[in-house]
């Protein structure tokens, strides 16, 4: 990589500790990422991380790296501007569940959608943390909360599902207590070319304790989820004793060695082929028929934006004989008055 | 046979194209007035269009107009009245009769003038028929049916035919006016020249309406009009729109800071965001944004990363940027905003004009947010303004907001074609590598502006946003005390400006009756019709205001001059209620119009007239 640099943890830590809650789940992500950024290679100078509004879009103020904090759900059009003037730099998104899936929505779909090359770290704590208890667009179903204390009405937004609808091409999935996981994945987002989405299930210990328990908790953990690699056979379970095979057009839960079915049966994860539909089937894979799906589940090659546009820009340098403003000025209809005052 | 007619010398002649929204007028108003260019004619343009794209075909409400002024002595304003009206239906001939001067030419396509038309355009009777028209020189040309002629063997079908009647029209101006073909051939040329064959049949046409006008004896006079008295030097034809897109160019290639545009369409801007999406070859970002929000944001993020950010709409979409125009204010950031003021409120008139988003740009944010303000009040000088607004935001780390409107936007005039050595510099508040002394918010003592510090830059890591900062740290602080210190600076860093902007001009003498005040694109009209009152003797001076916030410091000095002030707005009185408040001590009257339309001169002097206490004409 041309500007590697060698960094350390400690290049990217601030001299004041963070100010989420004690015990809230941002600190291990922000720790995970103060450990995956040197192994990147990426210069200390040429990472930026923009945010929008909400708790885990504080996360600029608390990584040492040029930072921007920006508007409630904005922050991907921050992010894309800063990437567009300048495609150098390593450009990352923090951002949540309501800053993303609803004031933001708009935003969020047309970055995946250009493809530029910008790593999104969604915190996905299911509800509004910062202004204390609402629910979200991620809310389960019929949760109460602060603003629907009757139960909430709406089917949650699936991220993953939202990515793939907005011709996403990296989606990831974490869990905010495997530091080795996110540390892992945040790396491969980081060396994906183009925007990478990594969905972090996170804990807010305030407004929403234990939403994620059914896969944080170390009894039911490897039950619960599945940790996907490409190339890779789709196994979980304490000893890897089960898997997922397709049986028509759906998934299925198989324990091995159980109506004959052997590891050979076990579906392979293939993350990059785009044409790969069960990336959908395995972003929707829900408890308790399925376990969660985590890792990267779907990284797929395709030309991002700045790319794109800064060829065109080349392109047009190359044929256009205007070279500069003057030349601009002078070019198409223009003419010459010489001076005839009082002719 | 040539017939020979007299041949009348004008100073100016206003021109007028009237059909339907489909037939061209436009880009016939816009030939007539690139001609008149080239021939180094001086002019003012107006187009005047319906909002729908296509609206029914042969109403008065789907009335597309194109008025040029041109002229051998200056001109400013489109003019109130046409000399030559070409309506292209019954119904564009009812629409503008109010607006052709007593015996004018008038050049109807008799080919349309049937009673399925004027049923359309509510006529109970012929107009042609019924002596309405007697005081007028009406050409009856059969436009539709000889263009159709022309262009019978060429291979088009009746649509694209069609559409090749305004080069008949054309034609008839050209020999109307005595001007050489060529310069209109070589336009065609120009504008078809990836449709070969339809330059080919526009050509022909154009030829056609030519000899038309030379063999038929309908037409009494033509009119020659001298090369306007110019400095000597290279012009072209100048819209606004086009105007704010190139000195936006200007101010990035003088301040080496690539230029980022996020924009979303919107009438009447959009035509900013097409210019400067074909400037690649130099460089320019234009980025389509998905919405307004992102537009501004996008361009904020850029600015933060080195660029020249910039965001470009209408009143709606300011209403949208608001917040985002915060974000620039409290992270100290270059941001220009470039608002092309049209109808309102909601989507009100979008293709007319108006003034009404003064208001918005000086106090349309939450909290204390103040930015530089400024006005452009001519087709060419959203040139200038566009180049200044840009300067100020760059040296002195601001969003600054330029209000154009939907008359400057599409109105165009002689551009004086500059050099960008003669440009102005800008100085770029950047910090050098490893400045160990770099905060944050550390800032220039002269201009308060904070230093500019980039993303890729070694040793100056730092975290602006949204939420208010320490002084000079940059660090977050919810200190009562700081945050009153900081919202003093930033409205100081703005009346600061006052000392790096030019004095307020004033137009006639600097004392007298009556000082006429506008800003902004009603100064063609204003002008013209103080001058014209100068002329006549009375005591009447003009201050054209394109700097609103922070107002030039010599206003006071020149208010005080005047026995009588009155401020004429396209608004219900926005500057003025801005004037009462910031310069109480002076008495304002007002004169406001709210239709959508530019003053008239003589609605204008009217007014001044009933002031100054003179019997009106
Ligand atoms: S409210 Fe919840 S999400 Fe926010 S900092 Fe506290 S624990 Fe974390």
């Amino acid at each position: 990589m041309e500007n590697y640099e060698k960094t350390t943890v400690k290049d990217f830590k601030m001299d004041q500790a963070a100010r989420w809650c004690p015990g809230c789940g941002g600190h291990a992500v922000l720790a995970a990422v103060q450990k995956a950024l040197p192994e990147t290679g990426i210069k200390k100078e040429n990472i930026v991380f923009v945010s929008g509004i909400g708790c885990s879009s504080r996360f600029p103020y608390y990584i040492n790296t040029y930072g921007f904090h920006g508007l409630h759900g904005r922050g991907a059009a921050i992010a894309t501007g800063i990437k567009l003037a300048n495609p150098g730099l390593s450009v990352w998104l923090a951002t949540g569940d309501g800053d993303s899936m609803a004031i933001g929505g708009n935003h969020f779909i047309h970055l995946l959608r250009r493809n530029l090359d910008i790593n999104i770290l969604l915190f996905n704590n299911k509800i509004y943390g910062l202004t204390k208890g609402q629910f979200s667009p991620t809310t389960p179903k019929g949760s109460i909360t602060k603003t629907s204390p009757n139960g909430t009405i709406a089917s949650p937004f699936l991220p993953g599902e939202l990515a793939m609808g907005a011709q996403g091409n990296f989606f990831a999935r974490v869990v905010d207590n495997d530091l080795e996981m996110m540390q892992k994945v945040f790396i491969a987002a980081a060396s994906h070319k183009g925007t990478s989405l990594v969905e972090i299930l996170q804990n807010c210990v305030i407004f929403n304790d234990a939403v994620h328990a059914e896969i944080t908790s170390k009894e039911l953990r490897d039950d619960n989820t599945i940790f996907l690699e490409h190339g890779k056979p789709m196994l979980f379970g304490r000893n890897k004793e089960k898997g997922l095979i397709r049986e028509d057009s759906r998934m299925k839960v198989v324990q091995i060695g159980q109506n004959g079915i052997t590891r050979k049966d076990i579906l392979i994860h293939n993350a990059i082929d785009r044409e790969d539909t069960r990336h959908y089937m395995l972003v929707r894979m829900m408890l308790p028929e399925y376990p969660i799906a985590m890792g990267v589940i779907r990284s797929c090659e395709a030309s991002t934006y700045e790319d794109t546009y800064y060829g065109q820009i080349q392109v047009s340098r190359d044929k256009s004989t205007i070279k500069n403003v003057d030349d601009l000025f002078m070019s198409g209809n223009i003419f010459k008055l010489e001076n005839h005052n009082g002719d | 046979m040539k017939k020979r007619v007299k041949v009348i010398e004008r100073d100016d002649v206003v021109v007028k194209f009237a059909g339907d929204s489909g037939d061209g007028i436009q880009l016939t108003g816009a030939q007539f007035s690139d001609t008149s260019a080239f021939i180094g004619n001086d002019l003012a343009t107006f187009p005047d269009y319906p909002a729908e794209i296509r609206a029914p075909q042969g109403t008065v409400e789907g009335v597309s107009g194109f008025q040029v002024h041109i002229g051998h002595k200056e001109i400013q304003s489109p003019g109130d009245q046409a000399d030559v009206l070409v309506a292209m239906n019954p119904a564009a001939l009812k629409a503008n009769m109010k607006w052709v001067k007593p015996g004018a030419t008038i050049i109807v396509d008799i080919s349309n003038f049937d009673s399925r038309h004027y049923k359309r355009a509510e006529y109970v009777e012929d107009p042609l028929g019924d002596g309405s028209l007697d005081d007028y020189n009406v050409v009856r040309a059969p436009i539709t049916e000889m263009t159709r002629d022309v262009v019978k063997h060429k291979g088009l079908d009746l649509k694209t035919a069609d559409k090749t009647r305004n080069q008949f029209v054309a034609g008839i101006l050209f020999w109307l006016f005595n001007r050489d073909l060529k310069i209109g051939e070589n336009f065609l040329r120009d504008r078809f020249r990836n449709k070969p064959k339809l330059i080919d049949a526009n050509i022909d046409v154009l030829r056609a309406g030519y000899n038309y006008a030379e063999t038929v004896e309908a037409i009494e006079a033509t009119y020659r009009v001298k090369p306007a008295e110019k400095g000597a030097g290279y012009y072209r034809n100048m819209n606004g729109n086009t105007a704010i897109a190139w000195g936006l160019l200007a101010a990035a290639e003088k301040s080496r800071c690539k230029l980022y545009l996020g924009s979303y369409p919107i009438t009447p801007a959009s035509e900013i965001l097409q210019e400067l999406v074909k400037t690649k070859n130099i460089g320019t970002i234009a980025f389509q944004a998905e919405d307004e929000i992102a537009g501004v944001c996008s361009a904020i993020g850029a600015s933060f990363a080195g660029c020249l950010g910039v965001t470009t709409t209408s009143g709606p979409g300011l209403s949208l940027k608001s917040e985002g125009i915060g974000l620039g204010v409290i992270t100290e950031l270059p941001l220009v905003v470039v608002d092309v003021q049209r109808g309102g409120p909601s989507t009100g008139l979008p293709t007319k004009t108006e003034q009404s988003d003064l208001l918005q740009a000086l106090y349309g944010r939450h909290g204390e947010s103040p930015c530089i303000v400024l006005a452009s009040s001519t087709p060419a000088n959203c040139f200038d303004f566009a180049y200044e607004a840009a300067r100020l935001a760059i040296e002195h780390m601001t969003p600054v907001i330029l209000l154009s409107d939907g008359y400057l936007a599409n109105g165009s005039e002689l551009w004086h074609i500059p050099k960008m050595s003669d440009l102005p510099e800008i100085k770029v508040p950047r910090v050098l590598d490893n400045d160990p002394s770099y905060k944050p918010y550390n800032r220039d003592p002269e201009t308060l502006a904070r230093y500019w510090a980039v993303p890729g830059q070694e040793g100056l890591r730092h975290q602006i946003g949204g939420l208010e900062k320490a002084d000079v740290t940059g660090e977050i602080s919810y200190d009562p005390f700081n945050h009153e210190i900081m919202t003093l600076i930033r409205r100081e860093k703005i009346d600061k400006v006052v000392y790096y902007i030019p004095k307020q001009q004033v137009i006639g003498n600097p004392e007298g009756d009556l000082l006429v005040i506008g800003w902004g694109g009603t100064f063609g009209t204003l002008y013209t019709a103080v001058k014209e009152m100068q002329e006549e003797g009375h005591s009447i001076s003009l201050a054209q205001f394109n700097y609103i916030d922070p107002l030039p410091y010599n206003v006071p000095d020149i208010f005080g001059r005047f026995k009588n002030i009155v401020v004429c707005e396209l608004n219900l009185g926005q500057f003025a209620s801005c004037l009462r408040s910031k310069l109480p001590q002076f008495h304002y009257l007002q004169f406001n119009k709210i239709q959508g339309l530019p003053f008239l001169i003589s609605e204008l002097k009217n007014k001044f007239r009933e002031i100054l206490g003179l019997p009106q004409n």
